[in-house]
């Protein structure tokens, strides 16, 4: 019975003649779903971001110890002692349970940083690329100055000038991570807007905004996609950094990048206390970039055109 | 007789959701030193035949033939490393798309310049003189304007002779047009004709000419394979065509306007599910 | 009678300096309505870039355009798309490589503030002779046949009188540009419609066309009937030229 309602679901996905708006979209999903998990690697990763999720979900439910109680008779425990799975660091605070809630920090700033530096660089690469003229230099120019300089140095730029913090350093790293999407997004676009499916929008009287919006960006979005998905390890790795430097989480923040800046003090005698949360960036980075090789098979245009 | 090009057998398969689709079936054909046509209706595996001699089809799409040799040497057994000589230096292909297979945000003349450096170690200067006689060649008035435009800044029929310009830079032993002249006017057409018939006559290149003008192949070309649903089913010399028997081809002939027979109506094909099911005519036929 | 469309002294241009391309240089002729008019020529004489002009997409030109009467500005407004639309000449580029059907048809319906636009979509579908099946299918499930009757129907759906076509048939097999052209010629008989049409293929210009205007580097050279061209009389040695080439290829050694 159940296998007999599957195969309808299937076959009614898969059709080639869909009879419905509805029918089309979710076919079309199915569709990259279906080459998604034919991709072990991808699915691998897409595994290890869901542990992620359900671990940020539940984290007062999964973490053994409150991450913020200190217990100073218990300091730097080695890995595997009783209760402490993972160690205690230099405040006897538990090492898991602040991994944990930590996960929690990660995906804030990820999800943060995901929407708004696409999204801007979405909106002045295309923007910038279908105008052209003085609006394309103007933009253009601006993008390039940000090229210009390192991502952290710039963050760190920013950071001293907003004050230390989670929020600002969200804020930093989407400043300095806009550009390389904008600059994708106008090339994108430069190919674009001169083919005859745009000239045939404009001969329906659409605007510059509608066109923009309903008819490039869809184009735009899906190499974004892959291209943030595979950037999400670098913003780690900065939102780390920045918290590496004390400008980013504040203690007793259990932000992993912090984390190992507290334990860098030890990391002779006390390997763990840092390494731990140094793993747990090293697997969640390898996840997105697993995941974003998979998802540039599943979403290369090239694939919907023949 | 020894034949510049020699298929047997050969197969392009695609794997989908559904089933494997066969996109050509069993194709054998040779070709010497001569101008041999592939005509038929879309999507009836012409462009998949010239991808398949080159190994040019995208994955997951399979290439699978008895043999495929050029000159007596096998191109199957080859590796990807010495295809790429082979592509380009003796077999080119002229692609039937000219507006995707040019790079959008690159200059008509900066593409042509890089791509016959690729093949000759020639100056930049060199390069450029050659790319200018080779616009020349194919009519193109104001080649000079032309190298410094954008693909979206030339005519339909521009692009199409650029590429022809391009592919015939490296001087080939065979060249593979795929429907190069469909968006070209009789007269230029003509031209670009002279050109490939020259390099035919002269420098013994054989030609693959992949078109659905029948009248243009009929007078062209010296063979034609006409191709249905993934098979050839009906080879014949090209002066013959007009004479063909296949109730498809003359359904094709049909279905041409003429200038001096005005009528209302032009005949639609009307497709007999027993072609595709016949099996490919062999070489020899 | 007033012209559904006529043209004046066209100049169309690109660009400035050394770069500037004069495409299409003192065009002058006039289609009547419900006429069938043919643009033939040399491949970049300016075929595609008189229609372009006329619908606003090559900016730069002067002389006088006019269409049923109302001369035109630099800017084309919604009753102007509304009365001219335009088929183009590649089906493979014209259709967003993302938009089902559907999509694209529902958009232009929108975009012409119609209502009942479901209700049309079938219409148009049926129209092109296409039917639903294909409504929710997207460009690369399609053949190059059946793109370009969407590209028909997403030009008919604000019911234009006037249509514009690019080369509708050149990148189609025989057996579809057969399909294809009774399909035009169905729905000029039952909308009816003028169109301008370009074409390299003068037999197809010969079945569709009454009257047709010869073009050579930007210029028109002769403005005849298909009468006229059947019997081969021309008195421009460029048109003689093309009518004697489209009778065959003939080899440089024969
Ligand atoms: N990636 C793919 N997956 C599945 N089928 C494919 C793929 N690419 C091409 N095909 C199919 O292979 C068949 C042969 O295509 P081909 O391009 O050779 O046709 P053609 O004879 O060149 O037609 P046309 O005159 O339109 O260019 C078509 O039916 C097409 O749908
Ligand atoms: N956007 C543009 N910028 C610069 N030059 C252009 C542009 N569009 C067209 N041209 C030039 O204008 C001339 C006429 O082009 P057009 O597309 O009108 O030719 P056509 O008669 O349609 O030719 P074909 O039959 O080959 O399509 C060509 O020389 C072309 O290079
Ligand atoms: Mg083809
Ligand atoms: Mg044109």
């Amino acid at each position: 019975m159940t296998t007999e309602t599957s195969e309808g679901l299937r076959a009614w996905l898969l059709t080639e003649t869909p009879h419905s708006r509805w029918q089309a979209r979710m076919g079309s999903f199915y569709q990259g779903w279906l080459t998604l998990r034919g991709n072990p690697m991808a699915m691998f990763g897409i595994a290890i971001l869901v542990l992620l999720l359900l671990l940020a979900a539940f984290a007062p439910l999964i973490a053994p110890h409150d991450p913020f109680a200190q217990d100073l008779s218990n300091r730097l425990k080695p890995l595997g002692t009783a209760g402490h799975m993972l160690g205690t660091d230099s405040l006897g605070r538990d090492i898991l349970s602040r991994l944990i809630h930590g996960s929690r920090i990660t995906l804030y700033i990820v999800a943060l940083v995901a929407l708004i530096a696409p999204i801007a660089g979405l909106l002045v690469g295309t923007v910038s690329g279908y105008l052209g003229g003085w609006v394309d230099l103007v933009l253009m120019r601006v993008t390039d100055i940000f090229l210009a300089f390192p991502r952290l140095v710039l963050a760190l730029a920013f950071v001293a000038a907003l004050g230390a913090g989670i929020e600002n350093a969200v804020l930093a790293i989407s400043l300095t991570a806009w550009p390389p999407y904008a600059r994708i997004a106008r090339a994108e676009t430069l190919t674009i807007r001169n083919s005859d499916y745009i000239s045939a929008v404009r001969l329906q009287g659409a605007g510059p905004l509608r066109i923009i919006t309903k008819h490039i960006w869809p184009l735009c979005i899906s190499s974004l996609i892959v291209r943030v998905t595979l950037d999400m390890a670098g913003i780690i790795l900065a939102a780390a950094g920045l918290g590496f430097l004390g400008l980013g989480a504040q203690p007793p923040s259990p932000e992993w990048g912090a984390m190992i800046s507290e334990g860098r003090r030890f990391i002779l005698d006390h390997w763990w206390v840092a390494t731990m949360p140094g793993l747990a960036i090293f697997t969640v980075s390898l996840a997105f970039n697993l995941l974003g090789d998979g998802l540039r098979d599943v979403l290369d245009p090239k694939d919907g055109s023949q | 007789m020894s034949d510049l090009l020699n298929v047997e057998n050969l197969w392009v398969k695609f794997p989908t959701r559904t089933g494997v689709f066969d996109a050509v079936r069993g194709v054998s054909f040779r070709l010497g030193r001569e101008r041999l046509g592939i005509v038929g209706e879309s999507g009836s595996g012409k462009s998949m035949t010239g991808r398949a001699i080159l190994r040019l089809i995208r994955k997951p799409g399979m290439v699978e033939a008895d043999r495929i040799e050029l000159d007596g040497e096998d191109l199957l057994g080859k590796s990807e490393k010495d295809m790429r000589a082979v592509r380009g230096q003796r077999i080119s292909m002229v692609m039937q798309d000219p507006k995707f297979s040019l790079n959008p945000v690159m200059t008509v003349g900066d593409q042509m310049i890089e791509a016959y450096r690729l093949h000759a170690r020639a100056s930049k200067a060199e390069a450029r003189q050659k790319a200018l006689e080779m616009l020349e060649a194919v009519l193109i008035r104001d080649p000079e304007r032309v190298m410094r435009a954008y693909p979206h800044e030339v005519s339909g029929g521009m692009g199409q002779r650029i590429m022809i310009a391009m592919m015939l830079i490296p001087d080939p032993e065979l060249l593979i047009a795929d429907e190069p002249t469909s968006a070209l006017d009789v007269s230029v057409q003509g031209q670009v004709l002279s050109i490939m018939d020259k390099l035919v006559q002269d420098r013994g290149m054989g030609l693959i000419f992949i078109s659905h003008d029948l009248n243009l192949v009929a007078q062209f070309c010296d063979r034609v394979l006409i191709m249905y649903a993934g098979r050839v089913v009906e080879t014949c010399a090209a002066d013959k065509l007009h004479e063909a028997t296949h109730p498809y081809t003359r359904g094709l002939l049909n279905s041409l306007p003429r200038i001096d027979a005005p009528r209302d109506r032009l005949d639609v094909l009307q497709r007999d599910p027993a072609w595709a099911a016949a099996p490919s005519i062999g070489p020899d036929a | 009678m007033t012209p559904a469309l006529s043209f004046e002294n066209l100049n169309v241009w690109f660009g400035d300096g050394r770069d500037r391309v004069d495409a299409v240089k003192g065009a002058t002729f006039d289609v009547a309505p419900g006429d069938s008019f043919g643009l033939v020529g040399e491949s970049g004489s300016g075929k595609s870039t008189i229609m372009r002009a006329l619908t606003g997409l090559a900016p730069h030109w002067s002389g006088r355009m006019a269409v049923n009467g109302q001369p035109l500005g630099p800017k084309r407004d919604r009753e102007f798309f509304k009365t001219v639309q335009m088929v183009f000449q590649d089906p493979y580029a014209s259709l967003h490589p993302r938009h089902s059907v559907d999509q694209v048809l529902s958009e232009t319906l929108y975009l012409h503030g119609m209502k009942d636009i479901d209700a049309r979509i079938v219409r148009l579908l049926d129209d092109v002779g296409l039917g639903s099946r294909f409504r929710f299918r997207y460009p690369h499930q399609l053949s190059g046949g059946q793109r370009q009757r969407v590209a028909i129907a997403r030009a008919l759906a604000s019911d234009p009188a006037i249509l514009l076509l690019d080369e509708p048939t050149s990148a189609l097999d025989v057996s579809v540009q057969a399909e294809i052209l009774n399909l035009l010629t169905d729905l000029r008989a039952e909308h009816n419609l003028t169109f301008l049409m370009v074409s390299h293929d003068l037999a197809v210009v010969s079945h569709m066309c009454s009257q047709l205007a010869v073009m050579q580097n930007g210029e028109i050279v002769e403005v005849m009937t298909v009468d006229a061209m059947r019997r081969m009389t021309s008195d421009h040695p460029y048109t003689r030229a093309l009518l004697e080439a489209s009778l065959g290829y003939r080899r440089a050694a024969e």
